[in-house]
């Protein structure tokens, strides 16, 4: 590790806290109705929206109205995003002339897309056309994104709310979230982008000379490189914001015209992190009391930034089967040494190290440079950041209420010990809620070791395996990780384009989406009807520094009893062989 | 139930209309005209007519000129229409062996270079298109390139430090050597 890569880290959370501060207020106005800068242009727009589309932004819906809307939309988008893959060869935009997608990666990709995942089994520049790309995934990145943070908005409001029957309005939270939040930001990241050289054409590819072949006189098709181009800065944008992190090429943010430049690479990092981390803001502010998203965000740094330390350090100190072979690892001036296998030089290990841990704490799943190819312990941090239930920052929103179900089981175990009712911000925890909690917990866990232990007792689970041994079962693990837990990332070497991972993988986000937001949501409609009890002597305060630590050995402690098994069985199992030899 | 349905499909479809063509369309006009070279792929034409990409790396073999990093990409290295990296383990043995022909390569071409090789010189990059290599990887394969073209290799070396460009507003990223910059200002030498 060098002084200089963790000057970079520092300025980027520092860069990061300073960005989310002022729109995590700007957030918790626009939720709360009040006016903002944008009112003046999006307002209209916003009350067009609502005529044409018949909706009463008064109405208020109880949590089943609201969960009801909300899968019937997901439901809609899937099987829009579904039909646009199966019929893109008669549709337009499509340059490269590509035919459909076959149905099993189709459905995997709508499921993957609508559910705030985009674990991507198909290659964007090869598989998909321009229209499917505009109409299909960008605009799943927004509404799925929108729809996490509509199901946060919920949550909050069953906690504010007493004896209410309901939590708001589905359709107002969706379309507030998307003219407020993601399309402004959206649009202003994607020009600063081009700006960097991320492309935005409809014109592809593009074919240019090669230098070598110059001189052999008449141009060849070996003297010809053909690159594919296509309108990837405004969904750029959007996958890092919305935590979607489905690439438009097959490298996503390692390939240099999506992510061309350290400043791109920066400001892509920043977006990824920035609406989880502005939400623990928002939430305090609309709870009135702004320490209690700070002892969140606190409880979330304390347990990303030593695991980026172990992804920095293992990474920096490369892969000691090379240092026979005369290969130079070592840092200084002039590179960056470490392990280099699937990153790019202009990153080096820092930024590819910060990146892997940003990436997988938020469910983002956008990567610069490939884990696969990381070294045991370095593939270890994005692991486990997925496996302790993307609540680490998150998804836009998902990530929040799955750390606000932590919260409860925290204060639920409080209780037990001092043998009194536990309560949160005034509200009465009881049995209802924590089973609500242990479902959001268990579901995905359930998820990924099934999908794991079915996948590696069957042949066609094993005959996805790139790497043999026990890195062989970290990319099965990782995948059903990734996928459970709605992230998207992938040890890519596993080829899950096969009819077994595309439907397995595909069932896991759904139930991992789902499976969690309708427990959510009835602890929302079941908190709103409650009466607020004022706090007394024996409450447990939530914003204090013996709080966060408690919540955090809560997280750790579910983690490890979950996951310590089956990470013994691939990347600790690998790191130990590979010291011994 | 008939009435959310049809509630949801009006709002999907004008936002669909608003963020599914509004605006990547309004993304990609004001991109061409703010930035009409960076949205087009940042192509420069050099001497000669060809036109190259500035971005995207390009394969060199000859021993004449500045190798870049291996690349995994299918049917052949630098395929800027299937970007991907090798996904190789780091315990895998192919990833061994590659690194392996990847060093004998380099030796073959430069028998008395007795150097460490700077590691991403022989592991392959993320998206088989890193048009960077590290600026320890640029000076290890001046006596190579001094040999092959006949010319002093201090020229060369002096070449080399030219060509490396920083960090990024002397923060962001690592210090890099463009791969095809360099060997064109090898060309314009003479």
């Amino acid at each position: 590790m060098t002084a200089h890569g963790i000057f970079q880290i520092t300025t980027y959370f520092i860069a990061l806290i300073a960005v989310a501060i002022p729109l995590g207020r700007y957030m918790a106005r626009v939720y709360q109705g009040e006016p903002v800068f944008l009112k003046g242009m999006t307002g209209p727009l916003e009350k067009w929206i609502y005529r044409h589309c018949r909706i009463n932004a008064d109405e208020e819906m109880t949590w089943k109205a609201y969960a009801g809307r909300l899968v019937i939309f997901s439901v809609m988008s899937c099987l829009v995003v579904y039909l646009l893959q199966r019929l893109q060869g008669f549709l337009p935009l499509n340059p490269h002339g590509l035919p459909a997608v076959p149905p099993d990666l189709a459905f995997n990709t709508a499921v993957s897309f609508v559910t705030n995942t985009n674990w991507q089994a198909y290659s964007g520049e090869t598989t998909l056309s321009f229209c499917t790309q505009m109409l299909g995934m960008t605009v799943q990145n927004f509404v799925s994104a929108a729809a996490g943070m509509a199901v946060l908005m919920a949550f909050i409001r069953g906690l504010k709310r007493t004896l209410s029957p309901t939590i708001g309005n589905v359709w107002v939270d969706l379309t507030r979230t998307i003219l407020y939040i993601l399309l402004p930001l959206s649009l202003v990241l994607a020009l600063f982008l081009v700006s960097q050289g991320v492309v935005q054409t409809l014109q592809s590819p593009a074919e240019v000379g090669l230098l070598e072949q110059a001189k052999d006189g008449a141009a060849t098709a070996e003297s010809v490189q053909e690159i594919r181009l296509g309108p990837a800065a405004s969904q750029v944008a959007i996958k890092q914001l919305g935590t979607n992190g489905g690439g438009f090429f097959n490298a996503n943010s390692a390939h240099p015209l999506e992510n061309p430049t350290p400043l791109s690479n920066f400001l892509e990092m920043l977006a990824i992190l920035l609406i989880p981390v502005a939400l623990c803001i928002t939430f305090g502010r609309m709870l009135g009391d702004g320490r209690q998203g700070w002892a969140l965000l606190a409880a979330m740094m304390m347990i990303l930034i030593p695991l980026l330390g172990i992804c920095l350090v293992s990474e920096q100190a490369g892969n000691p089967s090379f240092r026979q072979m005369n290969v130079d690892q070592s840092i200084g001036a002039l590179q960056s040494g470490g392990n280099m296998e699937g990153k790019e030089v202009r990153f080096g290990i820092a930024n590819s190290a910060l990146w892997a841990a940003v990436t997988t704490a938020a469910s983002s799943g956008s990567v610069n440079a490939m884990h696969d190819s990381f070294t045991p312990l370095g593939g270890l941090v994005p692991l486990v950041l997925m496996q302790l239930g993307e609540i680490i920052f998150g998804g836009a929103g998902s990530g929040l209420y799955g750390m606000l179900m932590f919260v409860l089981i925290t204060v639920f175990i409080a209780g037990l010990m001092v043998g009194r009712t536990p309560e949160y911000l005034g509200k009465k925890i009881e049995a209802f809620e924590i089973k609500m909690a242990a479902l959001v917990i268990l579901i995905p866990a359930a998820v990924v070791l099934i999908g794991t232990g079915v996948a590696v007792v069957t042949r066609p689970g094993l005959a996805g395996i790139l790497n043999t041994g026990p890195h062989g079962f970290s990319e099965i693990l990782y995948a059903f990780s990734s996928a459970a837990n709605n992230n998207g990332s992938a040890f890519a070497g596993l080829n899950a384009n096969t009819p077994f991972y595309n439907l397995t993988l595909g069932f896991a986000m759904l139930i991992g989406r789902f499976g969690l937001i309708i427990p959510v949501l009835a602890a929302a409609g079941s908190l709103a009807q409650k009466k607020c009890v004022s706090a007394g002597a024996g409450t447990l305060p939530t914003h204090t520094p013996l709080f966060v630590m408690f919540l955090v050995a809560v997280i750790m402690l579910v983690g490890a009893l979950t996951f310590v098994p089956a990470l013994a069985l691939g990347p600790i199992a690998e790191h130990l062989a590979w010291m011994r030899s | 139930m008939w009435q959310p349905i049809r509630t949801a499909i009006l709002l999907f479809v004008v936002m669909t209309l608003l963020i599914g063509i509004v605006y990547p369309f309004a993304v990609t006009g004001l991109a061409q005209l703010l930035f009409p070279w960076q949205a087009g792929g940042s192509l420069v034409k050099i001497n000669g007519g060809k036109t190259v990409a500035e971005l995207v790396g390009q394969p060199f073999s000859e021993p004449g000129y500045f190798w870049g990093r291996p690349s995994a990409t299918s049917s052949g290295a630098y395929n800027g229409a299937a970007s991907m990296g090798s996904n190789l383990g780091p315990t895998n043995p192919a990833l061994k062996e590659a690194v392996r022909r990847r060093i004998i390569a380099l030796l073959t071409a430069d028998r008395e270079n007795r150097q460490l090789i700077p590691v991403d010189l022989v592991t392959a990059s993320g998206s088989g298109l890193d048009p960077h290599i590290s600026p320890a990887a640029a000076l290890y394969q001046v006596p190579r390139v001094a040999k092959a073209r006949g010319i002093d290799s201090r020229k060369i070396e002096a070449l080399v430090r030219i060509n490396i460009r920083d960090r990024q507003f002397g923060i962001f990223g690592e210090p890099t050597v463009h791969v095809l910059h360099l060997n064109m200002a090898l060309d314009a030498m003479r």
